[in-house]
């Protein structure tokens, strides 16, 4: 509880197009603490993709600092980077993203694969995780055998096979119905409680965003807001609040950004978003969990 | 990952596209199958010719006019009989020289005829090619000397004349004289497309008449042991020379034509396999291609399985092993097929097949470091993939 899972100082990504520089990401600083449960939230475009991949060490910032594990990203080679990953990060992905033509346990135990672990623990480990996320009688299905929720399930069983500190996921009920996107949300909360993993989850729809105690909105590359909510869950009761933390109501984006909030980012020149002080420091309850 | 993981990810990922697979390996089956038969061909046919020019008999040397050399002009011989008699002297054994005068001529028997070599012969023929009889007897010297009009059928000729008759005794005419068939010889074969069993011999002094010459072609000497033998050559044509001072010789051994041969073959055998070696080169091409589009086709699997944890290497080792795994099993099976259709060539077609361990392992070897080239560049840029771009991918 001690060390942040993820720490991200001032960090911006600038993509180069045909020589000209396309800022994603302008000066975000965010603090992932262990085992909780984060709502990144933003229009289509915003950079929340960016900032995830950034936070999951998939790609690197071109400014500011990123630690990521108690390990400073800027300091690791190609190689240890992905050790990183593999062994601090789990990913889940809008588009489900498995392996075609493998099945789900095989699926599942891909990560252990890069960790050198052995077929049979291998297997033993991806089953046990499936039926964790509800599919033990499914173990042998290829992905074009499940449904769209199952598949995600499976997505979910396998970023969590390696026993990760923090799960970073983007939009992960964006390819879903709502009756299915509701389970695969109550999987990923369920999951976070239970082992103690850091949930950061990306949405652009303020109801997921809701659910979350501590929201943080990224609007054009800036996070315009980071609030801790008191009263997270439910469906309907959080309406006043999910209109709080979310930017994408346009004539609220400056002014209305949660109680208290320091910095306007109007300017937004500072880089540094203000931050709220968090009751408690962590969402979940599950403490320090069993982050490997 | 672990190599042993690593090369099963690769054959899954070969199982998984198996027709894609089973066309990119095509090229390589059928470059090394070409290099497995060509080669085949090419050794099978030097070996038959070794053993040909083995067979005529050990130790033999073969004195003619003329320098034994590839493309000079055929010299008109001054042989004659005299001459052989002096070699003879030479050799100090006339039951070690053999001598040849031979022409084509039409055979005819009844009805039937068909064109052939007659060869004049001693009766010391059979001594010095050790060439044997199925039926029947050979010449003799009291045949020789009398010019006597009895001829021994190869066994194509036998066949031809007499189908259905026993030749032993019947009449053929050659050149418009008649010959009494008294043997009949064992087959020999073919060789290189001729057929060996297709000529008669008759006495020397018969042939000398037919065709009004008193000339011979040559002479053929067995040594009586392998370690004189230059020696002896060089003393004949010394002999030869000096009866026919304006006539060069040449004494040739066996393992000379052999020489001669084998450079031919060899090069023969060189170039049908630099052939074959092209369309497994093309092959290989084939491979880097399809392992190109492979890479571009499974962005989104690098670019996950990146995110998972995948170093570089994993995946550049991944994607290196996949087409060496294609190149390798391609090698295998095109082996297999070179070698079927060089035993089947071998035995139903008269073109000779031999299988070296040499060509195997070359083909093989080649078709694996074929992989290895062709599939560096597409493992290096699968490896190289930034994951964000791959997982972006459609
Ligand atoms: N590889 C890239 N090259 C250039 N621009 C990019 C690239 N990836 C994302 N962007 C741009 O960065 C911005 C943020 O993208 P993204 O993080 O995907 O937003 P979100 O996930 O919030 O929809 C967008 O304007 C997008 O066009
Ligand atoms: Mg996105």
């Amino acid at each position: 509880m001690t060390v942040a899972a993820i720490e991200a100082v001032d960090v911006s990504r600038t993509y180069e197009l045909d020589g000209v520089s396309v800022p994603a990401l302008r000066g975000v600083s965010l603090t992932i603490g262990q085992g909780e449960y984060v709502a990144v939230i933003g229009p289509s475009g915003s950079g929340k993709s960016t900032l995830m991949h950034l936070l999951g060490g998939l790609d690197r910032p071109t400014g500011g600092r990123l630690v990521i594990g108690g390990r400073d990203v800027a300091t690791l080679t190609a190689p240890e980077l992905a050790t990183l990953r593999n062994e601090t990060i789990g990913f889940v992905f809008q588009a489900f993203h498995l392996l075609p033509r493998t099945s789900a346990v095989d699926n599942v135990a891909l990560p252990l694969v890069y960790r050198g672990v052995g077929a049979r623990q291998r297997r033993e480990r991806a089953a046990a995780m499936l039926g964790r996320v509800g599919l033990g009688h499914r173990l042998g299905h290829r992905p074009n055998q499940l449904s769209g929720g199952e598949q995600q399930r499976v997505a979910i069983a396998r970023a969590l096979v390696t026993d990760p500190a923090v799960l970073l996921a983007d939009e992960p009920t964006g390819n879903l119905d709502s009756a299915t996107g509701e389970a695969v949300l109550e999987l990923l909360e369920r999951l976070n409680v239970e082992s103690g993993v850091a949930l950061v989850m990306v949405t652009h729809d303020p109801e997921v965003a809701a659910r979350a105690r501590r929201r943080v909105a990224v609007r054009d590359g800036l996070i315009r807001s980071d609030t801790v909510h008191d009263r997270p869950l439910s469906g309907g009761d959080g309406r006043p609040e999910t209109l709080d933390a979310a930017p994408s109501a346009e004539p609220r984006s400056a002014s209305g950004s949660g109680p208290g909030h320091p910095s306007g980012g109007s300017g937004g020149a500072t880089g540094a978003t203000g931050r709220l002080p968090r009751a408690g420091g962590t969402g979940g309850p599950g403490g320090p969990g069993g982050a490997g | 990952m672990r190599v042993a993981e690593a090369w099963r990810v690769a054959l899954d990922a070969l199982r998984a596209n198996r027709l894609r697979s089973a066309l990119t390996m095509l090229g390589v089956i059928i470059g090394v199958a070409s290099v497995v038969l060509l080669v085949a061909i090419g050794t099978g046919t030097k070996q038959k010719v070794e053993q040909q020019v083995e067979g005529l008999g050990s130790n033999l040397l073969l004195v003619v006019p003329g320098k034994l050399d590839v493309g000079t002009a055929p010299v008109v011989s001054p042989l004659d009989l005299k001459d052989v008699d002096a070699v003879s002297r030479v050799v100090g054994d006339p039951g070690r020289v053999a001598v040849t005068i031979a022409s084509g001529a039409t055979a005819r028997a009844g009805t039937r005829s068909d064109f052939t070599t007659v060869q004049g012969v001693l009766e010391t023929t059979p001594a010095v090619f050790t060439r044997s009889l199925a039926r029947g007897r050979y010449l003799t010297g009291a045949d020789v000397d009398t010019s006597r009009r009895v001829a021994v059928l190869g066994a194509s000729v036998a066949r031809a004349l007499f189908p259905d008759r026993d030749p032993l005794g019947q009449q053929v005419t050659l050149a418009g004289v008649r010959f009494r068939v008294i043997g009949v010889f064992t087959p020999l074969g073919q060789s290189l497309g001729v057929d060996r069993d297709d000529e008669v011999h008759i006495p020397v002094t018969a042939a000398q008449r037919l065709w009004g010459t008193q000339r011979i072609d040559g002479i053929a000497v067995k040594a009586p042991d392998r370690e004189r033998i230059d020696q002896l050559g060089d003393r004949i044509v010394a002999e030869l020379s000096r009866r026919h001072p304006d006539t060069e010789f040449s004494a040739v051994t066996q393992q000379q034509i052999l020489g001669v041969l084998g450079d031919i073959l060899g090069v023969l055998t060189g170039v049908l396999a630099a052939i074959a070696g092209i369309s497994l080169l093309v092959g290989g091409v084939g491979v880097s291609n399809i392992m190109l589009v492979s890479v571009r086709e499974r962005t989104r699997e690098i670019g996950l399985r990146k995110a998972v944890g995948a170093r570089p290497r994993d995946i550049g080792v991944q994607f290196l092993l996949e087409a060496v795994l294609l190149t390798s099993i391609g090698g295998l099976t095109g082996m297999a097929l070179g070698v079927g259709t060089a035993l089947l060539v071998d035995a139903v077609s008269p073109i000779p097949a031999a299988i070296t361990w040499w060509s195997l392992a070359l083909a093989f070897g080649v078709s694996a470091a074929v992989g290895i080239v062709f599939g560096v560049v597409p493992a290096q840029r699968a490896g190289r993939l930034d994951p964000v771009v791959a997982l972006r991918a459609e």
